[in-house]
């Protein structure tokens, strides 16, 4: 097994294009378990740790950059007011130690459904930058998504950032698990209000064989609001209205039975976490 | 392939590391630091957590490679000679050992939250040690132990 270990951007590019068998290494959390039970013997790695640019994130207006290096620990703590969503769904990524080395960048690498980062940025609506030696490309996430542990990736591309708009309102995430650290998502669900566009956005993980956004629920939800002129008046949504979003959130969903939980129970848990979210996120949305 | 770290504030060298291998082996087979526990290999335990480049990881998800030029502080480098670091002091004294085996990454997780937050609340505390898990169970002294050092650490202050 090779070891490449670029000190550059331009040359992890090049190292990629000359090595397209080599594994992308970033925080090792997922590929270093991968190593340690001789799962998967990559014929190189490419470990992009020590690529300055990939680390942190940045504010252009209001469009945020967020390197695909950039830790959970990061993200929890200072996307807290540009990008709620994902600080709350990264907080409840592992445990301090992962958090630490876990990446953005390689939550979206691996592509697992229950990626918790990826249902809280399909609701904000980013963009994934894909790069290699000829050039970069920007994929909606939605589209970035393939199937389980597939990604839109050209065997020689590495992902450089994730683009995505700066919060304008409320935002929630919300999971289920065995207890509150250490899990990966039995089911999950994360909700953006967009009121200066008033848009509804979603993002649903870990029950489908992609993180899936709930088209059906988001209109649903943007007419009930636009109908009753609730964006202006900022009066209580109906019981009714989150409970029937929470149902079509469920309908959107296309979960499986696995170790982890039955399809019904994740079916059933995500009604109950999509309505709670809403009612979360608009209570947010009534004391701004 | 050829491995330089500075580990405990000594240079150290490995030869013949495997590219595939993580910083744990290199640790506890290469340069004989046993303290750093290999138990789960896949990040769910803490048992090997370590400082590198005095961030709290796994030392079992860090690929030997990337700790190349790094400065990695293990257990073993917490004690003054003889003398137990506090956090070992009040895991010693708070009864907090059972068969030992998670205390290495607990006293490691620890240091690190006391570090970050000098008067941890409870909640605090479970958050900083929800990755270290202890299979004898002895959660209970264990708090008491953290709650221990932190209060021994502000009257040493």
């Amino acid at each position: 097994m090779d070891f490449l270990q670029p000190r550059s951007w331009s040359d992890a590019l090049a190292a990629k294009t000359n090595r397209p068998d080599a594994q992308p290494l970033a925080g090792g959390t997922d590929v270093l378990v991968d190593l340690n039970f001789d799962r998967h013997r990559p014929a190189a790695l490419l470990d992009l740790g020590r690529i300055g640019e990939l680390a942190g994130w940045s504010r252009d207006d209001d469009a945020l950059r967020l390197g695909a290096g950039l830790t959970y620990t990061i993200a929890a703590a200072e996307l807290v007011d540009d990008l709620p969503g994902l600080a709350m769904a990264a907080r409840t990524v592992g445990s301090p130690q992962i958090r630490n080395r876990g990446t953005i960048g390689g939550n979206l690498g691996s592509a697992s459904p229950a990626g918790d980062a990826h249902p809280p940025l399909l609701a904000a609506g980013a963009e994934v930058e894909l790069a290699s030696a000829a050039g970069s490309r920007r994929v909606p996430i939605r589209e970035f998504f393939l199937g389980p542990k597939r990604n839109a990736l050209a065997p020689d591309e590495l992902i450089a950032a994730v683009l995505v708009p700066r919060a304008t309102g409320p935002q929630q995430f919300a999971k289920v698990g065995t207890r509150n650290a250490m899990v990966i998502a039995v089911c999950s669900f994360a909700l953006a209000l967009h009121p200066d566009h008033q848009r509804v956005g979603t993002g649903i993980g870990s029950a489908g064989p992609v993180p899936l956004v709930a088209d059906d629920a988001e209109c649903f939800c943007e007419g009930a609001l636009a109908e009753s002129d609730l964006w202006s008046t900022r009066a209580a949504i109906e019981e009714s209205t989150r409970r029937r979003f929470g149902e079509l959130v469920a309908a959107a969903a296309r979960p499986i039975d696995d170790v982890r939980g039955s399809a019904a129970y994740r079916s059933h848990a995500l009604s109950v976490l999509a309505a709670r979210a809403l009612g979360w996120a608009w209570a947010d949305y009534r004391r701004s | 392939m050829q491995l330089h770290c500075k580990v405990n504030g000594e240079p150290r060298e490995a030869d013949g590391v495997w590219e595939g291998e993580s910083l744990l082996y290199v640790l506890r087979e290469r340069l004989g630091l046993p303290g750093s526990k290999n138990a789960c290999e896949q990040g769910e335990c803490g048992s090997c957590s370590v400082y590198l480049d005095g961030t709290l990881v796994c030392a079992c998800l860090v690929a030997a490679g990337q700790a190349e030029g790094a400065r990695i502080e293990t257990v073993e480098g917490l004690a003054d000679g003889d003398i137990l670091h506090p956090v070992q002091q009040a895991y010693v004294a708070a009864g907090a050992v059972q068969c030992g085996f998670c205390t290495p990454g607990l006293i490691m997780a620890t240091h690190d939250l006391l570090r970050r937050i000098s008067a941890p609340t409870d909640v605090a505390i479970r958050e900083a040690l929800a990755g270290n898990l202890c299979r004898c169970t002895g959660y209970e002294k264990i708090l008491d132990a953290v709650r221990m050092a932190a209060a021994n650490a502000r009257v040493g202050e």
